[in-house]
């Protein structure tokens, strides 16, 4: 048992020590399995270090998100629930860490990243994937880490979201009628192979008829800075991200932390520096977020650059020519590619996942731009990304067994059906917008993409109504089922 | 698996929302809290993790007082608040 008392809490642990060892073990074997992994595919074919680049990243990220608890579904609704500002803080931490490394990156030539177009569709997108993350309690990341927690109600919106995304791209028959016809114009006159079918289901048309049309530039490229360090400094990580980031920052302080700061009642109020000691104390507030923060922003640049590397080293453009050139051909898109972002993702990983499985049991996936022409069907142990999603899970559970807080749990209906239905909608706000909170929004703002802006305000906008109807239906479920409530 | 909440004692109540997920845990608590009078206690019982991260910043806002965190062999936590 141990005891540890700091001022105002008494902090208990009744674990055993037997019970401690045994989560010892279990992390040991959770790594270990990671580790032979790497190994073992290493050992078969060394270029699968490619593979291993991805997965050990995505293992990073898993300890850290679980450290940190760092979840934008948490951010955005416990600012607007609970009035509690630490996520939402963290999260700004890691967007200025994160674009500081990325800027170098980039301005060395290491970059990864593709700016996303730039539209309304960005927003709407956003906002389904807010209202649907709220519902199920985690946003993408969110909902990987707490699987390595021990939660089957964050597997079921993984798997929830996954198979959405997999269907959602393939659909066409009634879904065609709500595709205007500027799209199908557009879409059919880009001269694509006829096994796609361009003209026929919804996303394609989305896809080939809208998106392609759009422009996608960095503030950086915007501005047409000559040199490569003021375009990612000054351009990318100043303009798009710091300064949003503090202007954010001073929002949250005014709304949500200024009154409980300020009824410190050893705080003598000295005008602007009081107001910047506040601000200051805000950041540093939850130091788990913090530290959290710096190292997922850190680990997501030096992951662009890794890759790049390897990408250099391997004399390729996409993990697809790797896999053919090791004898892999199945599951490729007819361009040869597979989904290779080159830095942190999370949704299209999933969707292939998915697709992969319904592709075995007979639906044809690969008739679709996002599968056929993009991002491609490749086995799942052979799917370099999707191996950062099984690892991410496998970081945070080491990192709960570490801290021994992993458990089995199981969810209620209840629990459940949030859990699926709020899955279906972060699925398809995640198609439409591009990406999720990760790929949408955190690896996009950071990078100078103003798109990712946009994707954050409709998951803000959606949060908020999300919030709004939770804070609805709990109070009536409290008031239905928790007895003696009344007082 | 329901909610439950009830009296313990004079001026102490618990809430016991396990196997709840984000953000149920944080949202039944705050509405628990807002019904205690000032220096009454709420034992809260809960196992998901991400939660006690979030009540620990929303006891400091509301200016509620966290006086004693317990976890359990369950991996359940127990946490007694007072409202400020």
């Amino acid at each position: 048992m141990g005891h540890v008392t700091n001022n105002s809490v008494s902090v208990q642990a009744v674990e055993t020590a037997a019970g401690e060892g045994h989560n010892i073990l279990r992390a040991y074997l959770v790594l270990g399995f990671f580790v032979v992994v790497s190994l073992w595919s290493f050992s078969v074919d060394t270029r699968y270090i490619y593979l291993s680049a991805y997965l050990w990243f995505g293992f990073i990220y898993g300890m850290a998100l679980q450290y940190g608890r760092f979840c934008m579904a948490s951010a955005i609704r416990d600012l607007f629930a609970v009035g509690v500002p630490r996520m939402a803080v963290g999260i700004m931490i890691a967007i200025v860490l994160f674009s500081l490394v990325a800027a170098y990156v980039m301005a060395v030539g290491k970059s990864t990243f593709h700016a996303s177009p730039i539209g309304l569709y960005s927003v709407i997108g956003g906002l389904v994937f807010g209202v649907g993350m709220v519902f199920t309690g985690g946003c993408a990341s969110g909902s990987l880490y707490k699987t390595g927690e021990g939660s089957i109600a964050a597997l079921l919106v993984v798997l929830s979201l996954s198979f959405t995304q997999a269907i959602f791209v393939d659909l066409g028959g009634w879904l065609n009628q709500l595709v205007p016809a500027a799209w199908t114009a557009s879409a059919a006159a880009k001269n694509l192979p006829a096994s796609l079918t361009p003209t026929d289901g919804w996303y394609d048309q989305f896809t080939a008829g809208y998106i392609w049309d759009l422009p996608a530039r960095t503030i950086g490229e915007m501005a047409q800075f000559s040199n490569p360090f003021v375009t990612a400094f000054v351009g990318n990580s100043l303009i798009n991200s710091f300064l949003p980031a503090v202007v954010i920052l001073a929002l949250i302080y005014v709304r949500w932390y200024r009154r409980g700061y300020l009824r410190d009642k050893s705080i003598v109020y000295r005008g602007w520096r009081t107001e910047l000691g506040g601000y200051w104390s805000m950041i540093t507030a939850s130091k788990r977020t913090a530290i959290a923060g710096l190292v997922l922003g850190v680990a997501a640049g030096l992951h662009m650059w890794v890759m790049q590397g390897l990408q250099q080293h391997f004399g390729i453009l996409n993990a697809g020519e790797l896999l053919k050139a090791m004898g892999h051909t199945s599951g490729l898109s007819i361009q040869d590619t597979v989904f290779d972002p080159g830095y942190f993702y999370i949704t299209t990983q999933e969707a292939q996942g998915a697709a992969w499985v319904l592709d075995k049991l007979g639906v044809n996936e690969m008739g679709n731009i996002f599968f056929g022409l993009d991002n491609g069907l490749p086995n799942p142990i052979l799917n370099p990304v999707l191996w950062m999603s099984f690892a991410l899970i496998g970081g945070s559970a080491v990192m709960a067994l570490l801290n021994n807080e992993f458990k089995l749990k199981w969810p209620s209906a209840e629990i459940a059906t949030w859990a699926v239905f709020g899955g279906i909608l972060m699925g398809l706000g995640a198609r439409i917008g591009l990406g999720c909170n990760i790929g949408a929004f955190f690896a996009t703002v950071t990078n100078g993409d103003p798109s990712g802006w946009l994707f954050g305000l409709g998951m803000t906008v959606g949060g908020f109504i999300g919030v709004k109807f939770f804070n609805w239906w709990i109070e009536r479920k409290m008031a239905k089922e928790v007895v003696g409530l009344e007082l | 698996m329901a909610v439950k909440f009830e009296k313990v004692s004079d001026g102490t109540y618990m809430l016991d929302v396990q196997g709840y997920v984000c953000p149920h845990p944080q949202l039944y608590t705050k509405k628990a809290m807002e019904k205690l009078k000032h220096g009454e206690v709420l034992e809260l019982v809960f196992d998901n993790p991400s939660s006690g991260e979030s009540i620990i910043a929303m006891c400091q806002t509301d200016g509620n007082e966290i006086v004693e965190q317990t976890r359990q062999t369950s991996n359940a936590m127990r946490w007694r608040i007072r409202k400020g």
